[in-house]
């Protein structure tokens, strides 16, 4: 189904993005505020379905890289989008027929679209997470056994790198680099695919997922949260309050731990969340209750607005969800990509709908 | 300056203006509660009035005076006395895709902007250009603007980390429009271009609110004869020289709160604990840690504009001595409408129809207030409220609190007589005396501070040398406020890791503090007051409308 991204899903699409980053992602509001500006601009890009589109058309999947630190300072030129989108059908030798958010979590899930509105090219329905995470090969298309090349990174200026590489791991630790010399942060393009690889590679339906958990805690009748809940499915693991944070900055990644007091109904409960700029694990007196893939997310108690690892804090009144990630997460291969071990756990990954089940 | 002796403080609330007179040895002399007036200027002229009043105040030893205001921020809220500001980014071909003020209400945007442009230029997290600075094109937007702009804003890309192409800037301007007000984003707000702009922007447009307070201030001070030397309360609840706060405005639009919560730690001599603010119409809770009002980790709205200057983190709820109760299907109801200042005409015990919480507090035995016996039928209903207000009360101390166990709660503001002594969470509920005019005290024994926020690149000298430099900064920031250097200390050091970054860089937040010093900057105050140059309105009808 064709729909225009107009303001009003724009703004409902960036509070879903917030939820769907799981903690990481970064704040979408500058992607929205600059896909607002592109929309005023240029007029507001079509979301269409994969199946919409010819099977061999051609999928750009894109967006940001870096800091976000960096993001809020040095905003982009703008023209980023459409100068990876030239470059690679010079590359190609083929026309780019819509463009795709690597990944819905977080500021990403936005960028797309204020390029595809300057572009007036559509946005698939679709991205390559279905939630956020850290690194550039931790995508559903990795999994498809898609190749990461040719990526190509270009920043505000007009610099644009190719890259090549054996790997998604060596994609993920050239393109980090070359982010670090454009100033922290940059914009790219990895895994380009057709319409008929997408079908199967990618997570579908995300984008319209975000817009409706925006829509559905923006239209609540009654508790946002609750509304919340019952969009996604999501198990509430929690409502309390943050008694503890500890972050720390290692290598790039901000890791820590996140306490919540249950309150009401709660109270007397203490959940621990461990973080790596995503949360990752929330564990109850050490018991696991929901671990990646799965989305955990920290929600505002009140609000019901999602609350990104870096902004978490004392003494906030909060409610912590776990949901189901998408089942490509939960094969083998998407375990192994990013369940709790290729984390650092040292145990087996078990979904939250079984965890949640065998909860006391 | 004069070596200081009595100072008097004065704070411009919602409802009431209040002012203080301390002695040397910081013993309360006189205070004085008068309504505010529309036009601010009135109610410190009254405030001053009263409180010179007073028996034994002698003029001649009022060395100092502070005034705290959130007066900026009404002009906001209602678009008065805003200067029509040049807007210069710099950060060309960078941030194109959100332009400056793009969120901004419409009017209120139409009411302050001159004109915006994004200049080449701007620095990189790690200090190299990020393009090189095009004077040209500033020179080039300030002949476009240069009948109708009354102020300059100029914000660059990652000024936090070097000033350098604003300085520039601020040259070009110099240059090209003369002595007009300039507003440098590395001086307002932290990282966070957007934000930080913003702030910048607000703070050239309510250079005029500033000086009008600043002048109606000296006005009634010159009446008594006074020529003291004057500051202004800032948002962290410290105090800054008032040359210093016709410059950066702004920063005084929060001092409000910040005041309470210090005259609070003044008047109980604690320096950690949680601290409730009750007035008329709103009750504000916020934290005492380490002698300051902890400041909120994240940036403020004002009149809808996001901005990343540093504001007291407090927990605000619609509950005051003068919140009307009423009966809604069964169950009381409080607030948030509120008689303000006709409490003493409208409330029950005073003879008025209406059920207050100063009515519940007389009910339940609080307060000794008015008449009692004129409660007569309502008491249960009272009585009811007073135990939800607890509820409401309890609540709000709970969600600023940063950990578990109990704390201590000062309970100040003219309507803190409603607060309970016994509350979930807190170990002793303390009310010191004055606690009427804490504010107004706040304002008088306020230190003078200086703030350090932004990125350093950690080099050879490793985290240690980048502490260093951010606590250097800091104490010469306090220094330049108006600090006597000999007791400036740090009080606050922050830092904060930059994620998904794997070059050593790191963000550090600083604050010094120190008592009021000797300067000079009174002395050439009147005359800078004077001769305040508004280069729009020089050029004639070109001036707002």
């Amino acid at each position: 189904m064709k729909r225009l991204l107009d303001s009003d899903a724009l703004r409902a699409l960036a509070r879903g993005c917030a939820v769907l980053g799981a903690g990481g992602g970064g704040d979408p509001y500058l992607g929205l505020l600059q896909a607002l500006q592109a929309t005023e601009d240029f007029g507001p890009a079509l979301l269409v379905d994969l199946d919409e589109l010819p099977d061999d058309s051609l999928i750009m999947p894109c967006g940001g890289i870096g800091a976000p630190t960096v993001t809020i300072e040095k905003i982009e030129n703008g023209d980023e989008g459409a100068r990876l989108r030239d470059h690679l059908e010079y590359m190609t030798g083929r026309r780019v027929a819509a463009l795709m958010s690597a990944e819905i979590g977080g500021a990403n899930g936005l960028l797309p679209i204020s390029w595809a509105a300057r572009m007036g090219l559509p946005v698939v329905d679709a991205d390559g997470m279905g939630r956020a995470f850290p690194e550039v090969p931790q995508v559903t298309m990795h999994l498809a056994g898609i190749s990461p090349s040719p990526a190509i990174m270009t920043d505000e200026r007009g610099n644009l790198v190719v890259f090549r590489t054996i790997s998604g791991h060596w994609m993920e630790r050239l393109e980090r680099a070359a982010a670090v010399e454009f100033g922290g942060a940059a914009s790219a393009t990895e895994y380009t695919l057709t319409v008929a690889q997408a079908r199967g590679a990618t997570v579908r339906n995300s984008v319209s997922l975000a817009i409706s958990i925006g829509q559905a805690v923006a239209s609540a009748a009654g508790s946002p949260v609750d509304a919340l809940i019952t969009e996604v499915g999501a198990f509430r693991l929690v409502t309390g309050k943050v008694s503890d944070v500890e972050r720390r900055t290692t290598s790039g990644f901000v890791r820590g731990s996140v306490l919540v007091e249950g309150l009401g109904e709660d109270a007397g409960r203490l959940i621990r969340l461990e973080l790596q700029n995503e949360n990752l694990v929330a564990l109850e007196q050490g018991r696991v209750l929901a671990s990646v893939p799965d989305l955990i997310s920290v929600l505002d108690s009140e609000t019901a607005g999602a609350i990104v690892t870096e902004r978490v804090r004392y003494g906030q009144r909060v409610t912590v969800i776990a949901f189901a990630c998408d089942p490509v997460w939960r094969t083998p291969r998407g375990i192994a990509a990013a369940g709790p071990r290729a984390f650092g756990y040292d145990f087996d990954y078990l979904s939250v709908e079984e965890l949640a089940g065998a909860a006391p | 300056m004069p070596h200081p002796d009595c100072r008097l403080g004065i704070d411009v609330g919602g409802t009431n203006t209040d002012a203080a007179i301390l002695d040397s040895a910081d013993r309360v002399l006189a205070k004085a509660k008068v309504a505010c007036t529309p036009d601010i200027t009135g109610g410190i002229t009254a405030a001053i009035d009263a409180v010179m009043r007073a028996p034994g105040i002698d003029v001649g030893r009022i060395t100092h005076v502070m005034l705290g205001t959130t007066h900026a921020t009404n002009a906001v809220l209602e678009r008065r006395k805003l200067r029509r500001v040049a807007v210069i980014r710099i950060g060309g071909p960078a941030t194109y895709a959100i332009r400056p003020m793009f969120e901004w209400p419409r009017d209120l945007a139409d009411a302050v902007s001159a004109g915006e442009t994004i200049v080449d230029g701007g620095i990189e997290f790690d200090g190299r250009d990020l393009s090189p600075f095009d004077g040209d094109a500033v020179a080039r937007f300030l002949g476009e603007v240069a009948g109708a702009a009354e102020a300059v804003a100029i914000t660059s890309v990652f000024a936090p980390v070097s000033p350098r192409h604003e300085l520039l800037a601020a040259e070009v301007v110099k240059r090209e429009l003369g002595e007009v007000p300039t507003s440098l984003s590395h001086e307002i707000g932290s990282v966070g271009l957007l934000e930080r702009e913003n702030a910048t922007i607000l703070n050239a447009a309510l250079v005029d609110v500033a000086r009008d307070v600043a002048s109606a201030m000296q006005e009634a001070l010159a009446v008594h004869g006074m020529q003291p030397a004057t500051f202004f309360a800032q948002n962290d609840g410290t105090l800054m020289a008032l040359d210093h706060a016709l410059r950066y405005p702004v920063l005084t639009i929060g001092s409000g709160p910040a005041n309470s919560i210090r005259g609070a730690a003044f008047l109980t001599g604690t320096t950690d604990s949680l601290v409730v603010d009750v007035g008329g119409t709103s009750t504000d809770v916020g934290v005492l840690a380490n002698g300051f009002p902890r400041e909120s980790s994240y940036g403020v709205e004002i009149g809808g504009i996001r901005t990343n200057f540093r504001m007291p983190d407090l927990v605000t709820i619609a509950l005051g001595g003068g919140s009307v109760i009423s009966l809604e299907s069964g169950a009381a109801r409080i607030g948030p409408r509120s008689v303000g200042y006709r409490l003493e005409t409208e409330a029950l015990v005073f003879g008025g129809a209406v059920a207050t919480l100063t009515d519940s507090a007389v009910a339940t035995g609080r307060a000794a207030l008015g008449n009692p016996r004129l409660i007569g039928e309502h008491r249960r209903l009272l009585e009811h409220a007073a135990r939800q207000a607890d509820a409401m009360l309890a609540d709000a101390i709970d969600r600023v609190k940063t950990s578990k166990g109990d704390r201590a709660l000062i309970a100040v503001g003219g309507g803190s007589i409603l607060v309970p002594d016994d509350i979930p969470g807190v170990s002793e509920v303390i009310r010191p005396s004055h606690f009427d005019a804490a504010n107004a005290i706040g304002a008088a024994i306020a230190s003078v501070s200086g703030n350090v926020d932004r990125i350093f690149h950690i080099g050879a000298g490793g985290r240690e040398a980048a502490l260093d430099e951010a606590c250097e900064e800091a104490r010469e920031h306090a220094v330049g406020a108006g600090a006597d250097p000999g007791t400036v200390q740090i009080v606050e050091i922050e830092e904060i890791p930059l994620a998904y970054l794997t070059s050593p860089a790191v963000r550090i937040r600083a604050k010094a503090a120190g008592a009021l010093g000797g300067g000079q900057q009174e002395q050439h105050l009147h005359a800078r007051l004077a001769r305040q140059p508004r280069a729009g309105r020089q050029s004639g009808p070109a001036a707002r409308p």
